[in-house]
């Protein structure tokens, strides 16, 4: 079952089209990656899932209901790429101030946050200040102000800018836990390494507009573009064939890019029959990174002359 | 609502345990005590004898020139200027004297003499002067004349303020005068001490980027609100505690300073003042007891009300707007600066308007402009103490506090459709058409 349907979605402003007519769907417990180069319209559409911007057109259909920013927002968590919090304020407070707003009563509040305090190893922070915390301490106080109200929908604009590797797999952990616990994550980030690690499925957006949308695998199927690396001591002589042409060529392996209607039992075949011993066969898939940069590269920056964030 | 009381009782919560609020609220009214206290110190000290050498060949002024109690003329023979640097404050040289040729008096000193002994010395010669043209010309003997003067002292302006037919209470513009004054400044001042909070608190949540975290969990509006109100709060709070802590302070102060230092203080100032003639002790006390009775004549209960709805809407009218300045600052503190001028600018207008005001309640500026909402809280302030419906018919204060209302109600609206754009705004410095733009198009 879809848990969100973005159906159309339109916002403009003065002198850009920040969201374009933007449709997807994201099935519940996904981890969904929303993908796109700086000023590509990722927040502005986030703002409008949050019920911080109200769309020009399209809809926003919330678990099988019209999304109703005043009363949906206990099933949201939203943690915005410009962390934010009271520098003044004592920690413990401030995380229960969050999720109060959120609509949680005290206690309700209270315990949540208190679980999540020890989940995270925070318990000795409660009367501390934030100004007083170190930067990586303070990313994960604002994970866990976006996750205290038990959202059904956690929206995660960079949520690992910051962190050190350690605390990176932690909250890395968590996501997985709270997906597997029936949580469904959006994901908003230009690193594409943690998207392929992390994501289910994925779309990118440029310049308001949606390029992609699928799963990381059948992406990168779509955008494979044959290529093979085997693990061969071969001779540069022995590789003139028309089956296929070498890419790039080391001691102990080769990469090929296989001609039009040849099939991977076609190179195997080449090799076997030159008698050379085959140590490994892997298709080379692009990265998303790859697939990023050459959808994107090219376009010029959607907001070249407009640095407003909004 | 629910939302809005949580965020009300943080703003409130938050500043009120700050260690800035404790210190300003009860330094406040020690230095403020602190500060009458110094002054009253440093009157009665600084009220040294001074010693005026008057040279009277003449014989014009010794019978009749009296010494006061700070003040001695010493009548010597041969007065002449180098006796300055003997002790004397001034030389007086009365004409046809050996030096003096002139037909004025001339009194020389080694630096100018200050607005009060200036005053007093002046005083002492006219009424010499007078003394003397009237024993002598008029005929009169001394004692006649010193009966006269006693009942001329006794003479009272009783001021009764009549209303359709009826006596009201016993005017009095003096007190009316000071309370006005005191409560329009008063406003005035708390206008910009929490105006400046809810802009500064605004900024705060901006610049830590705190605002689009709470905006994603609550409506803007409500944030802007929830602070106005809290700080808003927090002022009535303050005020509060002010004026309780005034209230012990003084009254504390009252059974320390020993009765004759109070009594030397009120000599000092009729000295200054010389707006009382004689100066005997009953004549003060007398004063002091028509004061009193003038102070009971004002009506607090409704001044007091008054105050409170002009704070607190005229706090409302502004707050509003200082937010939506706040909301479209970025890093920049000039950028706040120069949005808030035009803010501040009505409000420095109004505390002009009312120093005009005061001295004539009734004029056409003073009605019209304690109608504007922009002014009114200020002005009206300084016109009630003269007398509702005397001086201020029930219409225009009425007229005046639903305008207010209304103003307040308006510029919330405003301030909320600039705050709610401006306040996820970065980087871009907002000109006046944006501001317009933001306020008036429809959503």
């Amino acid at each position: 079952m879809d848990i969100l349907e973005v159906k159309n979605l339109k916002k403009y402003f003065a002198n850009q089209k920040a969201v374009d007519d933007i449709s997807f769907n994201i099935s519940e417990g996904s981890i969904f990656g929303l993908l796109g180069p700086n000023g590509a319209g990722k927040t502005t559409l986030i703002r409008m899932i949050t019920g911080i911007f109200y769309p020009d057109e399209g809809n926003i259909i919330l678990r099988g209901k019209k999304f109703d920013p005043i009363n949906d927002v206990l099933q949201l968590g939203y943690m915005p790429e410009e962390r934010g919090l009271y520098k003044k304020m004592k920690i413990g407070e401030q995380a229960l101030y969050l999720a109060q707003l959120k609509g949680m009563s005290y206690s309700d509040a209270m315990t949540s946050v208190k679980e999540w305090f020890v989940r995270l190893e925070m318990q000795s922070w409660w009367n501390k200040k934030v100004e007083d915390l170190s930067k990586g301490m303070s990313q994960k106080l604002q994970f866990v102000i976006t996750v205290a109200h038990n959202p059904k929908l956690i929206i995660l604009d960079e949520p690992f800018s910051g962190l050190d590797p350690v605390n990176a797999n932690l909250i890395k952990d968590e996501i997985y836990r709270l997906a597997k616990n029936g949580a469904t994550i959006i994901f908003s980030t230009h690193r594409m390494e943690q998207v392929e690690e992390i994501c289910d499925h994925i779309i990118l957006v440029n310049k308001g507009q949606k390029l992609l949308d699928g799963t990381v695998d059948n992406i990168k199927q779509d955008f494979k573009e044959h290529l093979f690396r085997v693990g061969v001591k071969v001779l540069p002589e022995q590789l003139s064939t028309h089956i296929f042409q070498v890419q790039k060529h080391t001691s102990d392996n080769v990469l090929v890019k296989l001609g039009e209607g040849v099939t991977n039992n076609d190179v195997l075949h080449h090799f076997l029959g030159h008698q050379l011993q085959v140590n490994s066969f892997n298709e080379v898939l692009p990265t998303l990174n790859e697939i990023f940069i050459t959808l994107v590269e090219g376009t010029p920056a959607a907001r070249a002359f407009d640095n407003s964030k909004a | 609502m629910n939302k809005t009381w949580l965020i009300i009782k943080r703003e409130y919560i938050t500043r009120v345990k700050n260690k800035t609020f404790l210190l300003s609220t009860f330094l406040m009214p020690l230095l403020f005590v602190g500060l009458i206290a110094g002054v009253t110190f440093i009157t009665v000290k600084n009220n040294k004898e001074e010693k005026v050498a008057v040279g009277d060949r003449e014989e014009m002024l010794k019978p009749f020139l009296e010494s006061g109690k700070s003040l001695n003329f010493e009548f010597l023979p041969n007065a002449d200027t180098a006796l300055l640097e003997k002790g004397y404050t001034a030389v007086l040289l009365a004409p046809g004297n050996g030096i003096n040729q002139s037909g004025s008096y001339q009194i020389y000193t080694s630096k100018n003499l200050s607005m009060s002994s200036q005053s007093s010395i002046n005083r002492k010669i006219n009424d010499a002067v007078e003394t003397r043209l009237m024993t002598t010309l008029g005929g009169l003997s001394k004692a006649q004349l010193d009966s006269i003067r006693v009942q001329a002292a006794a003479v009272q302006l009783d001021n009764k303020v009549l209303s359709a037919g009826e006596e009201m209470k016993e005017g009095n513009s003096g007190v009316a005068y000071g309370v006005g004054y005191g409560a329009a400044f008063l406003i005035y001042i708390t206008l910009f001490l929490y105006g400046s909070m809810v802009m500064r608190g605004v900024m705060e949540e901006k610049t830590n980027r705190i605002a689009e975290v709470v905006v994603s969990s609550v409506r803007p509006t409500q944030l802007m609100m929830g602070k106005i109100i809290g700080i808003g709060a927090v002022g009535v709070t303050q005020f509060l505690l002010w004026i309780g802590l005034i209230f012990l302070l003084s009254s504390a102060l009252g059974a320390i300073i020993p009765q004759e230092t109070m009594a030397q203080v009120g000599e000092a100032n009729q000295q200054m003042n010389g707006s009382m003639p004689g100066g005997a002790s009953s004549g003060a006390l007398e004063a002091l007891g028509k004061a009193q009775n003038a102070l009971g004549s004002v009506n607090w209960p409704l001044i007091i009300g008054c105050f409170l709805f002009y704070f607190v809407f005229g706090y409302l009218f502004y707050a509003a707007l200082f937010a939506a300045v706040g909301s479209a600052v970025n890093e920049d503190p000039q950028d706040a600066q120069s949005l808030m001028f035009p803010i501040t600018m009505p409000i420095i207008l109004a505390i002009i308007i009312m120093i005009n005001a005061i001295n004539q309640p009734e004029s056409a500026l003073a009605t019209w402009s304690s109608m504007i909402p922009f002014f009114s809280p200020i002005v009206m302030m300084a016109r009630i103490p003269f007398g509702v419906p005397g001086t201020v018919p029930y219409w225009q204060l009425g007229v005046s506090m639903i305008v207010l209302v209304l103003g307040f109600l308006f510029t919330t609206w405003m301030s909320a459709k600039i705050y709610r754009t401006a306040i996820l705004m970065y980087g871009k410095k907002v000109t006046a058409k944006e501001f317009w733009k933001w306020a008036f198009k429809k959503s």
